[in-house]
């Protein structure tokens, strides 16, 4: 099946996934169109996170299928490295590579996978630094930033791969609240440029700033989706409302 | 001076181990400076006092005089020693390196396989491999009519090596496994394969947490290397006794063992020294 962009970029059917047998994911369907902002949210221990992973496979499905630009994630012939080079993934603890500096890191990808000149890259990488405001930083080595540069930092280090798709899982959940604007700034003008973003937050202001749609999971299921402003305030399972009353 | 007075804290002399763990190192407060002067001032006590009791007889030749005159010899041997520790440390590390990644391998029968390999020679004598590498390994192999001989210090070099092998590639393992999975995580969604995960990531990150205990095994392995005198190799111990025996001097005994034994001291010190400086700058940011 080859792809065409008025297909879904991301699609799940009925995606179904066990840890041992504890289900996390029971049943999970999603699309989401090339452009589109989407925000995962629900309370810990609702798959949010397994959820996400599974969309570039460090987590492999029981059942169902995920598609991206038509690519089967889940069949075992699938080339791991074509996934990888359209889907950018950005994680909460950062997971820079500390014996490298953040040029370097940028760099490091593009260079030794998919093989790219050296100088190009470097250009590149410079630019991406630049882009989310740590100019002067090149030559620093994670250990001596902060967690809002570092994550920054590993947002660069995935655009440097030029993927379609990012993924944030809880990319500001470590992160000290003055650090978190800095960096919801820089995913916000990754949005405005078209660049396809799938979340996973606790950020519920930034959600509804950012997102086309917000998806509600709890014990494995979608809940409830919708746009943030109907979302929000006008939601209709109690299980949200709940979940809301809590947390806003 | 007292060598064993309680120079720190509450150390007490009487107690066969320790009361109050604190945070220095054992090693630390055993070698302390007052222990290692002690021990020069011993040593010093054990060579100059037959010198002096040597002048009441003149027709022999002082023990100083002696151990000079068979120094140039002596170190000679001693030369060679750290010339086995170093080849059997590096080839040793370079297949302990290989074995560890294997023993994380994701490929079980690579894993068990490894696994045994690290397992056998990590708990066999050293004494008892260096006698196996001896008997197993021919003193000369053929390749393409030309004939290469394998004397015994050689022999002596792989078989020293096969422990190091084996204690690498548990300090190696124990690294890889103690990086965050993240690291791997994160690598792998930028389309790294394991391969190049390996060695560009993990590997390296597992040098500095690897360094202290393989300097520490050097210096253990430095001061194995005696052992290869006993399979028939000319280091520094089988020259000693070659040297006691052509003097035949049973005073000379106790001096030049103690001579030789403080060259390995003299040389080795410095490097647990520097290991515990590394340990404890390491433990504290990881």
């Amino acid at each position: 099946m080859t792809w065409t962009p008025d297909q879904p970029i991301v699609s799940l059917k009925d995606v179904r996934k066990s840890f041992g047998t504890v289900e996390v994911l029971s049943g999970i369907t999603l699309d989401v169109m090339k452009g589109e902002v989407i925000c995962i949210i629900g309370p810990s221990g609702s798959g949010k996170s397994t959820l996400i992973r599974c969309i570039n496979a460090l987590n492999d499905i029981q059942a169902g299928s995920i598609t991206v630009e038509g690519l089967e994630v889940n069949d075992p012939k699938l080339d791991k490295l074509s996934l990888r080079k359209k889907v950018g993934m950005v994680f909460q603890q950062y997971n820079l590579f500390p014996h490298k500096t953040v040029l370097q890191n940028v760099m490091m990808a593009p260079i030794k996978v998919l093989r790219q000149n050296r100088t190009e890259v470097e250009d590149r990488a410079r630019a991406l630094i630049a882009k989310v405001r740590l100019n002067g930083k090149e030559d620093a080595y994670p250990g001596e930033l902060s967690g809002g540069q570092q994550q920054r930092v590993a947002i660069a280090r995935s655009l440097a791969m030029n993927p379609d798709v990012m993924l944030f899982d809880e990319v500001t959940a470590a992160l000290d609240p003055e650090t978190v604007k800095e960096v919801l700034t820089t995913i916000k003008d990754l949005a405005a440029e078209g660049m396809t973003c799938i979340l996973v937050t606790h950020e519920m202001g930034f959600a509804r700033e950012i997102a086309d749609c917000v998806y509600f999971t709890d014990r494995g299921v979608i809940v409830e989706s919708g746009p943030p402003a109907t979302f929000f305030d006008n939601a209709q399972d109690p299980r949200t409302q709940q979940f809301l009353s809590q947390i806003l | 001076m007292r060598p064993n007075a309680p120079v720190r804290g509450h150390m007490a002399v009487l107690h066969p181990m320790r009361i109050r763990s604190d945070a220095l190192p054992l090693a630390d407060r055993m070698f302390n400076v007052w222990t290692a002067a002690a021990l020069v001032l011993a040593l010093a006590a054990v060579l100059i006092a037959p010198a002096f009791a040597q002048d009441a007889a003149p027709e022999k030749r002082s023990i100083i005089a002696i151990l000079l005159e068979w120094t140039p010899t002596l170190a000679g041997g001693f030369g060679f020693n750290v010339l086995i520790s170093i080849l059997s440390m590096a080839i040793g590390t370079i297949l302990g390196v290989g074995l560890g990644v294997l023993q994380v391998s994701p490929i079980r029968p690579i894993r068990s396989v490894a696994w045994l390999i690290t397992q056998f020679f990590r708990n066999s004598p050293w004494l008892v491999l260096l006698f196996y590498c001896i008997l197993l390994i021919p003193f000369q192999i053929e390749v393409f009519g030309t004939k290469i001989p394998f004397p015994g210090w050689i022999k002596a070099v792989i078989g020293l090596s096969l422990p190091v092998m084996a204690y690498m590639s548990e300090y190696i393992r124990g690294a890889i496994l103690s990086i965050p999975t993240g690291q791997w995580e994160s690598a792998e969604s930028l389309g790294f394969s394991r391969r190049q995960i390996m060695t560009g990531i993990i590997l390296p990150q597992t040098v500095k947490r690897v360094l202290p205990s393989w300097m520490n095994l050097y210096a253990v392995l430095t001061m194995a290397t005696p052992l290869v005198s006993i399979i028939g190799v000319s280091d520094v111990m089988a020259l000693t006794r070659a040297a006691l025996s052509a003097e035949g001097r049973v005073d000379l005994l106790i001096p030049m063992y103690l001579y030789i034994l403080s060259w390995f001291f003299i040389y080795c010190y410095p490097i647990s020294a520097v290991t515990r400086l590394l340990e404890r700058k390491y433990s504290v940011k990881l």
